[in-house]
């Protein structure tokens, strides 16, 4: 699994004040952080308190990339932001996210091309959210065509089917698990998947617990990827089981710390 | 179809030279691959496998005759067996088997193995295998002072193993040598003690598996599916299973009754002094297939056949 380190973004206060003041401090003590706990790449928003996104999170990435060479996940609805944040980056770069809308598309998938970029797709578009399985394949088909027809290989392609909490949609939770399981026979080679985990289990009680029986299932499912919060030493311990039980690693009686090893 | 790997085997370099502290000629390194078994294509075989030659500190008194007499001149006298290995047979690696240790097979004292190292290392300038001679009582009392003995000279020290790997661990991390860590032929056991090894402070780069083989015949298969299974793992990233393997193929391959069973019992199995030959050497072969990094073996004349054959695989 590659786990993407959800902690650094601006809505949180503590990372959201440190944008605000520029103190790299806390930002490279949760990039440090969140890498110790398993994450193989960080997460980077700047939250929607910034005014100055083009430029934060530009200040972001310089910041983390004085402390690792770990992967980035560039996160913001705004391209201008994304390319912003490109530019300076030395690390290997993930692109989070286009959506299944053309404009975004035109400009994104040609910017992950030009930096070598790995790129998150979300299968939304500006009709609304998928109701369905089928509207869930439907976009993520546009997103792999799309970008099989610019030369951008679906391996370094993330889909997203779009996770929503389980107290609002929970009709549609099978079809979400689903949906990860199918988008891997779009194309050949596959699509990854990743999911945005933490809005499984928004506005409800069980967070954690929501989350990481989302997390086992989608295992199951052949989930790729997911922007975690890995200093959740429960979620990750039941992670790292489900890769077990799917004999992704060889068992031995502390294969939790042998995973850790990595 | 290429695969892409993302792990490769760790790296172990056994000896060290005058530069480095030690006094060997050379230092012989092992691992590093990062493809399955000579799939050069798919990555980088960064060191070939090397074969060792077995030297013990006592004459051996269950070597089949074929066999002991490649070594009759030197059979007792453990500094010219492992000199004739060198000079005669060029070996490049020796490793010495204390079993003259063991208290049924004379008992010897650890100061005294510890001296046969000390003069070993004077006689030849190869690196050095230390074996212990399976007790682990006695293991634990002689091990640690022939370490201090090789102080300095990285040597590869064994075995540890599941229920005995403490006392081993701390000598070699003390005296900077490296670990030969055995498991029965069971793959979650040898990562359980990778890891148990690694939790006493000695480095995965400083460990060599021993995943416990069978000849020919014998169970191969089994250390065959249990190495490429590790490898694997290896490969797709897996530190804890990376190692370089070891196989003593020598000591599994002159148990094998093909190999030994004279003509006369069995005329239409040729004659033996062939026999054995060619079931070490195919054994050699099988398991350098598997991934066997370093294979200690006996006779002269199956450690030539199998080093042609690596000479030959390595040639891509």
């Amino acid at each position: 699994m590659f786990i993407i380190g959800e902690l650094i973004n601006g809505m949180y206060k503590d990372i959201g004040e440190a944008i605000k003041k520029k103190d790299k401090a806390p930002i490279q003590k949760y990039a440090l952080e969140q890498l110790k706990a398993g994450a193989d790449a960080l997460d980077v928003n700047c939250g929607p308190v910034s005014r100055q996104p083009v430029s934060d999170i530009q200040w972001l990435v310089q910041t983390i990339q004085e402390v690792t060479n770990k992967p980035l996940v560039l996160d913001s609805s705004k391209p201008e932001v994304i390319e912003s944040g490109l530019k300076v980056i030395k690390n290997k770069a993930i692109i989070n996210s286009t959506t299944a809308d053309v404009e975004k598309l035109n400009i994104l998938v040609p910017l992950a091309k030009q930096y070598q970029a790995g790129l998150i797709g979300l299968t939304i578009s500006a009709k609304g959210i998928p109701q369905n399985k089928d509207q869930r394949l439907e976009l993520a088909a546009t997103i792999v065509s799309y970008c099989s027809e610019q030369g951008f290989s679906p391996e370094n392609l993330y889909l997203d089917p779009i996770v929503l909490p389980v107290n609002v949609a929970q009709a549609q939770m099978r079809d979400i698990l689903e949906s990860i399981h199918e988008f891997k026979i779009i194309s050949e080679p596959s699509p990854k998947t990743v999911v945005g985990l933490s809005n499984v289990s928004q506005g409800s009680c069980l967070r954690s617990l929501i989350n990481r029986t989302f997390l086992t299932m989608a295992v199951a499912f052949g989930l790729d990827a997911a922007i975690i919060d890995p200093q959740d030493k429960e979620l990750m311990d039941a992670l790292i089981t489900s890769e077990l039980i799917l004999n992704k690693q060889i068992y031995c009686d502390s294969y939790l710390e042998a995973y850790r090893k990595k | 179809m290429l695969e892409k790997w993302t792990g490769e085997v760790s790296v172990i370099n056994i000896g060290a030279t005058k530069e480095e502290g030690g006094s060997r000629r050379q230092v012989i390194k092992v691992g590093g691959q990062a493809t399955l078994p000579f799939l050069s294509g798919e990555g980088v075989l960064a060191n070939k496998p090397v074969v060792a030659f077995e030297v013990w500190d006592i004459a051996p008194s269950d070597w089949p005759a074929g066999l002991a007499k490649a070594y009759a001149d030197v059979f007792s006298d453990p500094l010219a067996w492992a000199e004739k290995c060198v000079k005669e047979y060029k070996a490049g690696l020796i490793c010495l088997r204390l079993q003259g240790a063991h208290p049924e097979f004379g008992n010897k004292t650890p100061d005294e193995e510890a001296k046969l190292v000390g003069e070993l290392l004077k006689k030849v300038d190869v690196p050095l295998i230390i074996l212990g001679c399976g007790d682990d009582a006695k293991d634990n009392l002689v091990l640690p002072v022939c370490c201090q003995a090789a102080k300095n000279e990285r040597c590869l020290v064994g075995s540890a193993a599941q229920d005995n790997y403490k006392t081993l661990s701390v000598a070699v991390l003390a005296d900077g040598h490296n670990i030969i860590a055995e498991s029965p032929i069971d793959i979650n056991i040898a990562k359980q003690l990778n890891i148990l090894i690694s939790d006493m402070g000695l480095a995965l780069d400083h460990i060599v598996i021993n995943p416990t083989i069978g000849a020919l015949g014998y169970g191969l298969e089994y250390a065959y599916s249990i190495m490429e299974r590790a490898r694997l793992a290896a490969l797709a990233g897996d530190k804890t299973v990376a190692c370089p393997f070891i196989c003593f193929v020598g000591q599994e391959s002159w148990r094998a009754k093909e190999a030994k069973a004279s003509e006369q019992e069995f005329p239409c199995w040729g004659p033996e002094s062939e026999r054995g030959v060619i079931w070490e050497a195919v054994t050699a072969t099988a398991l350098i297939q598997a991934g066997a990094d370093i294979l200690v073996m006996r006779h002269p004349q199956a450690i030539e056949k199998v080093n042609k054959y690596i000479d030959e695989l390595m040639k891509g």
